[in-house]
């Protein structure tokens, strides 16, 4: 490389416009992605395979974040309310954090961790060894077939999952209020309640919280799908690339997942709260 | 005879490195066409350029009379649904039992019913000497490698397209399987009348199958003719390659 490439005007310069081409990329993926999933060839059997894959697939993992996260949550949080002799607040402060901010969270960084490198390292490996251009010479469109089914059953299964999450972290957290706190459950599981309500309803029965709360993953799960899927088709240089494809899928999802959590709770309270 | 594809001062270059230097060639209908060169000299690059898998600098591909560097994204699809595709490593769907990796395009392109499907397939594979009732259901992984590559000419041919695409589909494999895969080429030609570009380092192969060989050399064809042509060139660099 000429001495004259590698001052820093012209690195920063390189390294912005290759960013801005990355930035263009992702966001022509999800425009394709748009329109493949609301045109025909619809590829239903490919939807329904991706949903068992992240959402079933996921069961497990998600329970056992929720169960353990609840647990410490109300374990850590009586603590400091015992002081105050206002441990019934327990199912409180686990309801309103759990539905409003870590389930949704939680179940998304949790999801993208199993389901999402997964899906960059198997297109990755798809792309490295020439399946994705047999596919396009097959005259079927990659995104069409692989990335709108995996984008749709993420959008579809993240809030089923984040339901899931939710309700083990409160069933945990009352555990600990009954075996640890002795409250009754009755007391607890009011507790949550009150928590949800404080908030108010749309529709006079659905609570904000909750629709908060499901709005979330739903953002988070083409979030996940559509960079994972990114990097998978973008893979390059053998099974390093496909490791690469995975790391970058993760990291980069899990930091888009938090900075847009914070963006949309600011919308959401905007819109729903105040 | 008409040509079916036609590549016109097509220029190709990764930053400083040239890879195409403005090639021009046609194939004929019914003919088939090696091109050979050393490692990394842009053979494979051709095929992708013809597929539009990859878009050069400038130039022209026309393919079925198809300017594809003006294509919009449903005509290329639409042309190469009438192409097949042979790639060096086969490129096998790997989650798919090999009746599922031969049927594909005709899932996905056609209404036929399935025992029309199953029929085509079953031809497909009996046409590069593969028993249906042995393989239809193993996967990709379960076969050798020149299994796989027949597996991979059947999932070209199933489809009856007017063109195909070979990139190396000889190498790694033995002298004896490298002959099977050289007569299934020449069949395909004399039976359905395909048009074909065949990449490979093999000049023995090329003897066997071509009726025109390009020899690539730094971007740029150095030598296109006959192979007994080609055998008899005296250029310094030919008789290199040759030898």
């Amino acid at each position: 490389m000429p001495a004259s490439d590698l001052s820093p005007l012209r690195l920063l310069d390189r390294a912005l416009k290759s960013a801005a081409y990355r930035v263009q990329k992702y966001f022509d993926l999800l425009g394709r992605v748009l329109v493949s999933s609301v045109s025909r060839p619809f590829y239903g059997r490919d939807l329904t395979q991706q949903m068992d894959t992240i959402g079933v697939g996921s069961i497990g993992i998600v329970a056992l974040t929720g169960l353990f996260t609840g647990m410490v949550l109300a374990l850590q949080s009586s603590v400091e309310m015992r002081q105050f002799g206002a441990t019934i607040y327990i199912g409180r402060l686990v309801g309103a954090s759990i539905v409003r901010e870590l389930g949704p969270v939680l179940t998304a960084l949790m999801v993208t961790g199993r389901a999402g490198s997964g899906m960059a390292a198997q297109l990755g490996a798809m792309r490295i060894t020439e399946q994705i251009d047999a596919l396009e010479t097959l005259g079927v469109d990659p995104v069409r077939k692989l990335v709108a089914p995996r984008f749709l059953a993420a959008l579809i299964v993240l809030p089923m999952l984040t339901v899931v999450t939710d309700v083990i972290a409160v069933l945990g957290g009352l555990l600990i209020a009954v075996v640890k706190l002795d409250l009754t459950a009755t007391l607890y599981m009011r507790s949550v309640y009150q928590a949800l309500a404080d908030t108010g309803f749309i529709f006079r029965f659905i609570p904000i919280d909750l629709v908060q709360g499901l709005v979330k993953p739903f953002v988070f799960g083409g979030i996940m799908a559509l960079t994972s899927c990114y990097y998978g088709l973008n893979a390059r240089g053998g099974t390093e690339g496909v490791g690469r494809a995975a790391t970058h899928a993760v990291v980069t999802s899990s930091i888009l997942i938090l900075t847009t959590d914070y963006l949309l709770t600011q919308l959401l309270i905007a819109l729903l709260v105040e | 005879m008409k040509a079916v594809i036609e590549l016109r001062d097509v220029r190709l270059a990764y930053g400083a490195h040239v890879v195409l230097n403005g090639i021009t060639f046609s194939v004929h209908r019914g003919e088939t066409l090696c091109v050979l060169g050393g490692s990394g000299v842009g053979k494979s690059t051709i095929l992708k350029l013809i597929l539009c898998l990859e878009s050069m600098d400038s130039g022209s591909v026309t393919v079925l009379g198809h300017d594809l560097c003006s294509a919009g994204r449903s005509e290329i699809f639409q042309v190469r649904q009438r192409m097949g595709m042979v790639f060096q490593g086969s490129a096998l769907f790997d989650s798919l039992p090999i009746f599922d990796n031969v049927a594909f395009a005709l899932f996905e392109h056609t209404d036929l019913p399935l025992e029309t499907i199953r029929e085509r397939v079953r031809e497909a594979l009996a046409f590069v000497d593969l028993d249906f009732e042995r393989v239809g259901e193993m996967l990709p992984s379960e076969l050798s490698g020149g299994m796989k590559k027949r597996v991979a000419i059947a999932r070209a041919i199933v489809h009856q397209p007017e063109i195909l695409l070979f990139d190396e589909p000889t190498s790694g494999l033995d002298p004896i399987t490298t002959r099977k895969i050289d007569t299934l080429i020449v069949k395909l030609r004399q039976g359905l009348g395909v048009s074909s570009i065949v990449v490979t380092h093999d000049m023995q192969s090329a003897c066997r199958i071509a009726n025109r060989v390009a020899l690539l050399q730094a971007g740029d064809i150095i030598f296109m003719g006959t192979p007994q042509q080609m055998l008899a060139a005296e250029n310094p660099y030919i008789r290199e390659y040759l030898e």
